[in-house]
């Protein structure tokens, strides 16, 4: 399972990547929620993978699985969340005002 | 257990919160709450300073959960410093955003101005690395709208750039946060220092990677090169208090690196050892060049700033790739400068602006209405900038420089060279905006004298004398901080591990 998981977050990792670095907007945002999914599930594989074990305290648990993991999982899912609304908004904004989605600035974009 | 540590997060978020919900169509009421905030903060900010200076440091438990399990606030020298350079220089800014009405240019201005206040002074009192991240977010949140203030087509695609090169650092901060958590199991500042020391040999690696990942974070935060790249379209596009503010939003990231490789990675752990200051000299002498250059290259007067803002984050990063207490005294001292310093470079670049079509430094333009006076605070800003006497930039970079003597051939020949390269780059662009105007024979065109606009400037000029004049209380009490810095037992007492509270 710890394999899977690995192979996971990297083919996550690396399309994120990839996408991140084309050159217009849409592409990279998608690829900024890939790398957020693949960096999610690292977080959530920190805490040991376990199959089947509680993670609070319960009467007659073989074992515990880490809640911590999940907490900040939880956490970082709701911070990606809210980033992408807010990078998607701008990203629109942007593209109403100049015409194009294109993410490098040209000349005439300065000054 | 002094409940007063919470105040500077608590109190902008709930004036935020009251400031969108209650006020958001009288900008008056907005103006005075927002301002009352601030002037609040800063007094508690000043109290938490005085605090701070008397007193061990203090540890604050949310929910009364003992450390390492909850999260606390930590209170100590190093943070109440930076939480009340924070808050000046909000004050400051604010005055300069009421005596410009940059606030009236678009909607929500003062609640977004609090809720980065929130953000930055929490990213300074946390004392567990998952909150970090945290409050990295909230003032990154805040920084995104604050950025985008008053729109613009040039503005607003900066601003992407800007989101999206530090959702990609978010997300690397992730997986630093994962790495440490999956070796020691913690992510309190204090359990992590103790953990860290004591990890076996076999974890060695692992930690290495994500003490590596933390300084990738932070070197984005601090604008180290190869990672600056977001820095000069952002703070040239961003309004010009906004850009001024963010000359302490830089300062997060040099405060981080002091903070977690001085607590948790000193070059005394056996598994990280040297590495980070063998990586963080290199990249720190490429950053006081870029910067210097771009300085003498920059094509408008907020490029200019942010080119020196860049210089400045170098020089502070020379100066803390050493790890002793002495550079670390002087980097303490060359950050309060730089943020004052930069901060009021950005002011007067937006005075400029507001007086002429364009900031351009490629061509004269004619002269502006109270021409004299801005060129006088531009001479001010530039010579404290590029660190000639008689300013505190002066004897901040002497202080680094007397510091770093052990490998004063390498570090001084940079730090020299790239100083005169910023002398001339401010010459370059003093005489094009200011003496070139003259050429020409219009009158200026009449403009508002914003009295409390240029007060806000002076009081900045100001601060910059008080702290070149009580040089020497001032550097006593870094020194006192950076030693304290270097031998953190009093830091991870306080966090009693493992003692219900």
């Amino acid at each position: 399972m710890e394999l899977l998981v690995a192979i996971a977050v990297g083919l996550l990792t690396t399309a994120g990547l990839y996408l991140v670095l084309r050159q217009r907007t849409f592409p990279v945002i998608v690829g900024l929620s890939l790398l957020s999914y693949a960096v999610n599930v690292f977080i959530f594989a920190s805490g040991r993978l376990a199959i089947g074990l509680p993670p609070i305290i319960a009467d007659g648990a073989a074992g515990y699985t880490d809640p911590l993991p999940q907490a900040l999982v939880l956490t970082a899912i709701v911070i990606s969340f809210g980033m992408t609304a807010v990078i998607l908004i701008m990203a629109l904004g942007s593209y109403l005002e100049a015409g194009h989605d294109r993410v490098d600035m040209t000349g005439d974009d300065a000054e | 257990m002094t409940h007063w540590i919470i105040a500077p997060v608590v109190m902008p978020a709930m004036l935020a919160a009251i400031i969108v919900i209650g006020m958001r169509h009288d900008l008056a009421l907005q103006r005075i709450v927002g301002l009352v905030g601030t002037a609040l903060l800063a007094v508690i900010a000043g109290a938490l300073l005085f605090s701070a200076t008397t007193n061990e440091p203090e540890v604050y438990y949310l929910g009364n959960w003992p450390a390492p399990f909850g999260i606390v606030l930590v209170l100590d020298r190093l943070s109440a410093l930076m939480v009340a350079l924070t808050a000046v220089l909000a004050l400051i800014i604010q005055l300069y955003v009421l005596g410009t009405g940059w606030d009236a240019r678009g909607k929500h201005f003062h609640a977004l101005f609090q809720f980065q206040l929130m953000g930055i002074c929490g990213a300074f009192l946390t004392g567990d690395a998952f909150n970090l991240f945290v409050f990295f977010e909230v003032l990154l949140i805040a920084s995104y709208g604050l950025m985008i203030h008053g729109a613009g087509r040039a503005r607003l695609r900066a601003g992407v750039q800007y989101v999206a090169f530090n959702l990609i650092g978010s997300t690397l901060f992730l997986f630093a946060l994962a790495t440490t958590y999956a070796v020691t199991g913690t992510l309190n500042l204090a359990d992590l220092a103790v953990k860290v020391a004591a990890l076996p040999e076999g974890d060695a690696a692992l930690i290495r990677v994500a003490g590596v990942l933390m300084l990738l974070v932070f070197a984005i935060k601090g604008a180290l090169v190869p990672l600056q790249f977001w820095l000069p379209g952002t703070y040239a596009n961003a309004p010009g208090p906004v850009a001024a503010l963010f000359a302490v939003m830089t300062k997060v990231g040099a405060y981080a690196i002091i903070r977690i490789f001085t607590l948790i990675f000193p070059p005394t752990v056996a598994a990280t050892g040297t590495l980070f200051a063998d990586l963080l000299l290199p990249a720190a002498l490429a950053t006081l060049t870029v910067g210097a250059i771009g300085v003498l290259g920059a094509s408008s007067l907020p490029r200019l700033a942010a080119f020196a803002g860049i210089a400045s984050m170098g020089t502070v990063f020379v100066a803390l790739s050493a790890f002793t207490p002495a550079a670390t005294a002087s980097a303490l001292y060359y950050i309060v400068h730089s943020t004052l310093a930069g901060a009021m470079l950005f002011l007067v670049a937006d005075l400029v602006a507001h007086r002429r079509q364009g900031t351009s430094l490629g061509q004269a333009m004619p002269p502006m209405a109270q021409g004299g006076l801005i060129a006088a605070l531009f001479f001010l800003a530039g010579i404290a900038m590029a660190g000639m006497p008689p300013f505190s930039g002066f004897l901040g970079k002497l202080l680094i420089l007397d510091a770093m003597r052990d490998q004063a051939a390498l570090i001084w020949s940079f730090v020299l060279a790239t100083s005169l390269i910023l002398v001339l780059g401010f010459a370059r662009a003093g005489s094009v905006l200011f003496w070139k105007a003259h050429a020409t024979d219009v009158d200026p065109t009449p403009h508002n004298p914003e009295p409390l606009a240029f007060a806000a400037v002076f009081a900045l000029a100001a601060l910059l004398v008080a702290l070149t004049v009580l040089a020497g209380p001032v550097m006593a009490w870094m020194e006192a901080t950076a030693i304290y810095l270097h031998a953190p037992a009093p830091y991870v007492d306080a966090n009693r591990l493992g003692v219900q509270p």
